[in-house]
């Protein structure tokens, strides 16, 4: 399992657009992808559900990835939260 | 003849037969099905179909909107995947053994209400988004095409409303105008149809689509937003006329629009637009200007009974950012005095209020009234790119003081957690020659100046714009007018900061040349002007000697 901890600083937030593309990216993986804030968890390859997130400018997220690319999968989110969001 | 009359969100009359839009959709109802796993294939086969129609939309907004228009369809098509979307509609049709359009139908409702609830009304207007990719679901089971365009000379479209999929989805060469009896000029299909070009006229009521018919010929002005149904022959001269008119302004644009500002010995320079409204939006998209040069914001005040709040304002902003689809839009704060009235500001009668507490000065003395407004513009910025430019500024202590309140107003949005970008443009109106005399000064501390001429003129020359009898001593091209603009020129350059133009004078293409060759970035005129400066820049040659 590995676990990373992401500040949004895109000033728009995870909205709609940046959401799909998210959920796209952790798709890619054969592993579970959950993003954390506040206490609620969802599966990041749900769109609808992380865009009813709300997460905004400044939030704190915690990613867990588990499962057998776990590894490959969690450089891959990392890699798209830094460059979009 | 009836007269209906809606606002206008886009340009130009059309004049036509009406062609009435229904959706093929019939009303929704719960039906027991013997075999839910054909409901289920059948389900399948929609959501492939769906997602088909969205590509091919996607394409073709692309191609007449832009991307920053287009990218909705996208996430439409990333929604319409989604797994927790697609398994609440299978688990409706498995469990209670029914069919797939009331299954559709539940969903959409349920995931609509969640964004509903949530605070950001960017998030709040997804619900819409939610609702139009099921319909084009329950559409898709229904298997009917999407809207029958069963005629073939182009018609006048009339509908309650659009979905921006089904404004996008119109066959242009199919639609004179359109004409929607609900909708607002700020909804995504009024901005769409700003970029399509496209005649439209919305929120007409339903009492029109109770009168209108198929067939029915029409005139629709899609500036004034007025409606002739079955013209009188006098109506139909004068509406085919202002036509004509029409038609000749687009020719001119058709050879000029998309092409450079650029001088026959390659300068470039910006034109913009100057607007003092929403609407005029529309208008600057059409004559092709690269960005507003100058936004008044006083219509948010003039139109109201009371302060517009932040939230009203924020929405206001991010309308106009998202509707220039990212091209550079400048608002300008506040600039109001006594000689402007407004009730509710309770400003007392002056003597000389061109001279008096007007604009920055009243916003300084105010300073709630106009954080207010700095908060609105601040949290609008995240929406497209934004400028804000402060009028009437005299002096460093006082820009000093502004910029002060910009830092306490970023401070207080990061505290409460609300975003705004960190690309703004700050910049000045010089407009007093004071702020001319020593842009020097004021240079260090902007992104920009905008010579705001019309005031500039009146304070150097002594003469109030509003007396007749001062014509004659009211030079617009007075040498110590034209001075001070050079010498901020140099001012601006020598601290690699640009500099534009945005009063009257911008449009006066007998000066377009002198304005060159101080080195001027950017031109901002009336909507109409911008393609008469364009044509005049192209045909200069700044590498000639000078006359």
């Amino acid at each position: 399992m590995v676990t990373l901890q992401y500040t949004i600083k895109d000033p728009a937030g995870i909205h709609a657009r940046p959401a799909g593309l998210l959920s796209k990216t952790a798709k890619a993986f054969r592993s579970e992808v959950l993003i954390e804030k506040d206490g609620s968890t969802v599966n990041a390859s749900k769109l609808m559900m992380l865009m009813g997130m709300g997460i905004r400018c400044g939030d704190t997220i915690t990613i867990t990835v588990q499962g057998e690319d776990e590894s490959e999968a969690a450089e891959a989110i990392k890699a798209f939260l830094s460059e979009h969001l | 003849m009836l007269h209906f009359t809606g606002k206008g969100v886009c340009g130009n009359i059309a004049i036509g037969k009406i062609f009435v839009f229904k959706r093929q959709q019939a009303q929704v109802r719960r039906l027991s099905v013997a075999d839910p796993a054909a409901e289920l294939s059948r389900m399948e086969r929609a959501i492939a179909a769906a997602a088909a129609q969205l590509s091919v939309i996607y394409e073709k907004a692309l191609k007449e909107v832009g991307e920053t228009n287009a990218q909705i369809f996208e996430i439409h098509k990333m929604m319409l995947d989604d797994e927790d979307y697609n398994e609440s509609i299978r688990s409706i049709i498995e469990t209670q053994s029914v069919n797939a359009e009331y299954a559709v139908s539940v969903t959409a409702e349920r995931f609509a209400a969640m964004f509903s609830a949530m605070e950001d009304v960017y998030m709040q207007a997804r619900a819409a988004d939610v609702k139009d990719i099921s319909n084009r679901l329950i559409t898709c089971l229904s298997e009917h095409t999407e809207s029958g365009s069963d005629y073939n000379e182009p018609r006048i479209l009339c509908a309650d409303d659009l979905a921006p999929s089904e404004t996008v989805s119109l066959d242009k060469e199919k639609v004179l105008a359109f004409i929607t009896a609900q909708g607002t000029t700020n909804s995504h299909t009024a901005i769409l149809a700003r970029t399509m070009n496209i005649p439209a006229v919305i929120g007409v009521g339903d009492a029109f689509l109770t009168a209108v018919s198929d067939g029915v010929v029409a005139a629709v002005d899609g500036d004034s937003g007025e409606i002739f149904l079955d013209p009188d022959a006098d109506t139909l001269t004068s509406m085919e006329a202002k036509q004509q008119a029409d038609l000749e302004k687009r020719a001119l644009l058709k050879t000029l629009k998309g092409k450079e500002n650029i001088t026959l010995d390659g300068t470039r320079i910006e034109l913009f637009a100057n607007i003092g409204s929403i609407q005029d939006i529309g208008a600057a998209l059409v004559n092709d200007a690269g960005g507003i040069g100058l936004f008044r914001s006083e219509f948010l005040y003039l139109e109201n009974d009371d302060y517009p709040t932040e939230e009203q304002q924020c929405t206001a902003y991010q309308r106009v950012l998202e509707s220039m689809a990212g091209k550079k839009v400048i608002i300008r704060t506040l600039d109001i005095g006594a000689d402007k009235k407004v009730d509710y500001f309770r400003l007392e009668p002056e003597e000389n209020p061109a001279l008096g507490c007007r604009a920055i000065r009243l916003c300084l003395r105010r300073p709630a009234l106009f954080k207010t407004q700095l908060r609105a513009l601040f949290r609008a910025s995240v929406y497209g790119k934004l400028g804000i430019m402060f009028p009437m500024i005299t002096s460093v202590s006082e820009l000093q003081r502004i910029l002060a309140l910009c830092e306490e107003v970023k401070v207080e949005l990061r505290a409460a957690d609300l975003p705004f970008s960190n690309q703004i443009e700050i910049g000045i109106m010089i407009e007093t020659p004071a702020a001319a005399v020593i842009s020097d000064q004021l240079a260090p501390l902007v992104d920009f100046f905008s010579v705001g001429t019309n005031d500039l003129i009146q304070y150097t020359l002594a003469c109030d714009r509003q007396n007749p009898k001062l014509e004659v001593f009211c030079d617009p091209k007075h040498e110590a007018v034209l001075r001070l603009i050079a010498y901020t020129a140099k001012s601006a350059h020598s601290h690699n900061i640009w500099i534009g133009i945005c009063g009257e004078l911008a449009a006066d293409t007998s000066l377009t040349e002198t304005f060159l060759r101080m080195g001027i970035d950017e031109l901002s005129v009336s909507p109409a002007y911008v393609l008469k400066v364009r044509e005049t820049i192209r045909n200069l040659n700044l590498q000639s000697p000078d006359q």
